[in-house]
């Protein structure tokens, strides 16, 4: 079985397994990650959201044989550890909130709502209704509107 | 409900019995049950209170549990902590937070001392873990207090004897009691010695509402730092043991049959791949990783039999429903009276929750054991024994948090299933359903109609007549058993199973007459379920459309017609309270409007203030495989739970509800042809996203009405839902008869093709970063 290479987390990990499987499955079957989830396998629900050096990605669509072993993926579990800290400040914004219900959309929220706001603070602009709108992951208990809140409080912090 | 059960005469000053039972730390327990509650009286041209007003199906669950014996236990530990092994579900409906809040109230520890864990199937309490109907805190809301209220007494004697001084004397404080000389002791040193070395029953009398300093207070969720970190361990995050992915190769139409397989071996020798094997819903495959799973499921070639709704289509289904309508029946009428009349049909509408339906299994020869987020876990556990040929007390079933539910975890499919494939396999299996499978062999919400008649002569509702009529509702987890066990207490005849639920759950919240409210059900060859609630939100949304209606024939304004018509004057005030911050009557632009809807259930009333904007900009803006539409703007919705233990989790609910609402009016709905359900995706069915959602919302907890808690889980959805479609109507100045409005429209997708009956996960992720 081929070898695969990645930095996980911060830390560099091997993995045997074919190249064609899917990033999500590598990561929950074979190395035990569990923060990022399955909700459609088919990169529509973002509940798997995770980073790729720094940009916000849905594993489920990637081959772990497209991975080079120098990218650097970041879980919900690694985000802390971006910014040093015991929370990153988004996930700080989520429990002033008190955002989650079930939880289950969360992580990829979390994972999607921080590449979001680097994304606008590139542009050199605030995060505006306009790209809370675009944010397309599911949260099937209605959370959104707290999504919304968290974000908006997050992106100060950021 | 009465007014006396929260008054200091009443109910919380009563003293409850409970128990202190033998054990090695401090353990309080009480009998999980609750009582039947009064009838309130109403009038104008008054309606008899329905059935449901008189005895809801809440109090049928809760007088469910009370010929049980079972207890519930409250204990204390030496770290100074307690621990409660709560018989419900955690769904994302915040139980195991509320829990934690009633038993730090009585109990005098911080609700971060306080552990909740989900019991594992108890079946000595026969009907009393069921989590439905919004009911866990209804009927847990006095045994919980009682056992913490008694393990708090035991404290107090013990901490009494170590500082020598009397209980009068003592005071306590975050788990520390303190004597009159100011010495004092920690709950966990008192943990051993305030234990029992037998069992004995106690009494004890509740906090007085006025001294409470949890209960009522907003609080955030105890398991909100496990849902941020990923930490949150759901059913497919344990790791059992051999517990390999799993995943079933599922027919192209409803409940279709394997004939045969045609390619087992060469599945089986795919990489990853352990095992293929047929079962009665399907063929299995387990592998190494679930992504193997799907190349193998999609590799399988399969001869398939006819399913249960061979060549259904939606417009099949809606000709049965509308042969099945019973007839409206006006009695006879005084000369000058008018008649209106309304017709609605609501889609089939997928209850899939965002976690799909697994559940692990590991079936051996002699004993099983199942994971999986249950709400009718006693239920599974016998289903799943008899389906495997064990004895129940062979199978044990732990209850894993869940990631929604919304109906979905009323049911075992996937926790059956799997144990049926580890049966088979003789190998432990961690079985997932794949989304697409969820939504096209999962269960659904029934397709429905509603016909609505009312009569009215010089300003007065005569006769107010409803007839629901819907594809049969699966009951078979649980309610059956506790419906026919009580059917002899139920103030509703011999209603069929079905009649008896809509008899308990309809409310009516208008004078209207003589009113009467009957289901019909037609259909069994649907895999179904209730939605975030069973009835109501469609016959609610069917009612306040036909509210509209009368009031526009009456010559009123519609908040003020139902505010004159309104039976309770809790209905009144959440109208009220909703029309005023929402701003009722503002002038609009065209394509703009206000909707305004009120619902009575779970013991509690609620209403919504919709604003939508049907504007061709907004109606038309686009967005990459999404629906848009029209867009609410805002929300006012007012909540009377009667008692909010957390009103921060009892908001999130209903937010959650009026996400559910926007989508039940305007998108969501399964499309059926061919025998088939057409949405595979969740860019197919439409549930609610960021650029549907409203950007004003306001939710009003009020003030305490009953001091008894209403449910809450599912009270959001039906007056949001019902408000919105409302507004719909008076923005576009057209009544719609079909929900979701758009079903009957253009498709708005490709559906995907149904054999293989999963599509591959797509490659270019990489390119789609941001
Ligand atoms: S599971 Fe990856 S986007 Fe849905
Ligand atoms: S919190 Fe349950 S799906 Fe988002």
């Amino acid at each position: 079985m081929p070898e695969h290479t990645f930095i996980l987390n911060g830390e560099q990990v091997t993995v045997d397994v074919e190249d064609d499987v899917r990033l999500l499955w590598v990561l929950r079957d074979v190395l035990g990650v569990m923060g990022p989830k399955y909700g459609c396998g088919v990169e529509v629900c973002k509940a798997c959201a995770s980073h790729i050096n720094g940009k916000v990605f849905n594993p489920c669509a990637v081959r772990v044989g497209d991975v080079k072993p120098t990218d650097r993926i970041t879980t919900i579990e690694g985000l802390p550890g971006t910014v040093g800290k015991p929370l990153h400040p988004m996930q700080q914004a989520w429990l002033d909130r008190d955002v989650a219900q079930c939880g289950y959309c969360q992580p990829g929220q979390i994972m999607t709502a921080v590449a979001k706001v680097r994304q606008a603070k590139a542009e050199g602009r605030k995060i505006t209704d306009a790209d809370l709108d675009e944010i397309r992951n599911i949260c099937r208990c209605g959370t959104y509107n707290r999504i919304r809140e968290a974000i908006t409080a997050a992106a100060e912090r950021m | 409900m009465a007014d006396h059960r929260g008054s200091p005469q009443g109910m919380d000053r009563r003293r409850f019995l409970g128990y202190v039972l033998a054990a090695p730390t401090l353990m309080a327990a009480a009998e999980l049950g609750g009582s039947a509650v009064a009838p309130e009286a109403a009038a104008a041209i008054p309606t008899l209170p329905p059935p449901a007003d008189l005895f809801d199906l809440n109090d049928l669950l809760s007088t469910a549990a009370v010929p049980t014996s079972a207890l519930i236990t409250v204990q204390v530990h030496s770290d100074g902590t307690a621990s409660f092994a709560l018989p419900r579900a955690e769904v994302g409906q915040g139980v195991t937070t509320s829990t934690a809040m009633l038993i730090a109230e009585e109990l005098g520890l911080p609700v971060e001392k306080i552990k909740i864990t989900l019991a594992d199937s108890r079946p000595e309490l026969l009907f009393n873990q069921l989590t439905a109907a919004s009911n866990t805190t209804i009927s847990t809301y006095t045994p919980i207090r009682v056992a913490a209220a008694i393990a708090k007494g035991r404290l107090l004697a013990a901490a009494a004897i170590v500082l020598g001084d009397t209980v009068t004397n003592l005071t306590s404080k975050l788990g520390v009691i303190t004597g009159g000389g100011g010495k004092s002791v920690t709950y966990g040193e008192l943990a051993q010695r305030a234990a029992s070395t037998r069992t004995e029953q106690v009494s004890v009398t509740l906090k007085p509402r006025s001294e409470f300093t949890v209960i009522g207070k907003p609080h955030n969720r105890i398991d909100a730092l496990d849902a941020v970190t990923g930490r949150k361990v759901f059913a497919m995050d344990l790791r059992i043991p051999n517990a390999l992915p799993t995943m079933v190769c599922r027919p192209p139409t409803i409940n279709g049959k394997v004939r045969s397989v045609l390619n087992a071996a060469a599945v089986r020798a795919m990489p990853g791949i352990t095992d293929v094997v047929t079962i009665s819903t399907g063929v299995a495959v387990r592998g190494r990783t679930f992504g193997q799973c799907v190349d193998a499921v999609r590799a399988l070639r399969v001869d398939w039999g006819k399913g249960t709704a061979a060549g259904a289509s939606d417009a099949s289904v809606l000709r049965e429903l509308k042969a099945a309508e019973l007839p409206l029946v006006v009695p006879p009428l005084p000369l000058l009276a008018k008649t209106l009349d309304a017709g609605f049909t609501f889609a089939f509408r997928s209850n899939s929750a965002l976690e799909p339906n697994c559940a692990i299994a590991d079936v051996r020869r002699d004993r099983a054991e199942i994971w999986g987020s249950l709400k009718s876990p006693i239920v599974a556990q016998q289903a799943i024994a008899a389906k495997i040929g064990l004895p129940q007390n062979a199978v044990r079933v732990h209850v894993t948090e869940g990631g929604g539910s919304f109906g979905r975890k009323l049911f075992f499919d996937a926790a059956l299933e799997a144990a049926e494939i580890s049966r088979t396999l003789g190998k432990p299996v961690k079985l997932m359903w794949h989304r697409t499978d969820d939504f096209r062999q999962g269960r659904t919400h029934p397709m429905c109609t509603s016909r609505l008649r009312a009569t009215y002569a010089a300003g007065n509702v005569l006769t107010f007549e409803h007839r629901h009529t819907s594809v049969s509702t699966d009951f078979g987890h649980g309610l059956g058993e506790i419906i026919t066990a009580l059917a002899a207490k139920l103030p509703v005849g011999d209603f069929t199973f079905s009649q008896t639920v809509f008899q308990l759950t309809q409310t009516m919240p208008y004078n209207f007459g003589v009113t009467t409210q009957l289901l019909n059900e037609v259909n069994k060859g649907f895999n179904t379920g209730s939605m975030r609630n069973i009835y109501s939100p469609d016959v609610c949304c069917a009612r306040e459309l036909f509210v509209d209606q009368l009031a526009a024939k009456m010559g009123k304004d519609p908040y003020k017609f139902r505010q004159e018509f309104a039976r309770d004057h809790r209905a009144r005030a959440v109208l009220d309270k909703v029309a005023k911050v929402g701003n009722w009557g503002r002038a609009m632009p065209a394509g703009m409007a206000q909707g305004i809807a009120v619902h009575a259930e779970y013991k509690g009333f609620s209403a919504a203030l919709v604003e939508i904007d049907c504007r061709p900009a907004t109606v038309n803006r686009k967005i990459p495989s999404a629906r848009t539409g029209p867009r609410v703007t805002k929300v006012v919705f007012a909540v009377d739970a009667g008692l909010a233990v957390n009103p921060r989790g009892l908001e999130a609910q209903m937010l959650g509800g009026i996400s559910d609402g926007i989508a039940l009016a305007l998108t969501s709905s399964l499309h059926l042809k061919d025998g088939y359900f057409l949405e595979g995706s969740w860019d197919n069915y439409f549930y609610t996203r960021q650029w549907n959602v409203p950007k004003d919302v306001e939710i009003i907890v009020m003030p305490p009405t009953t001091g008894q808690p209403g449910g809450a889980g599912e009270f959001g959805v039906a007056a949001s839902y019902a408000a919105v479609a409302c507004a719909y109507t008076r923005a576009t100045g057209t009544l719609p008869t079909t929900f979701p409005v758009n079903h009957d429209g253009p498709l708005g997708f490709d559906p995907l093709p149904t054999v293989p009956p999963i599509p591959q996960s797509p490659t270019d992720g990489l390119r789609n970063a941001f």
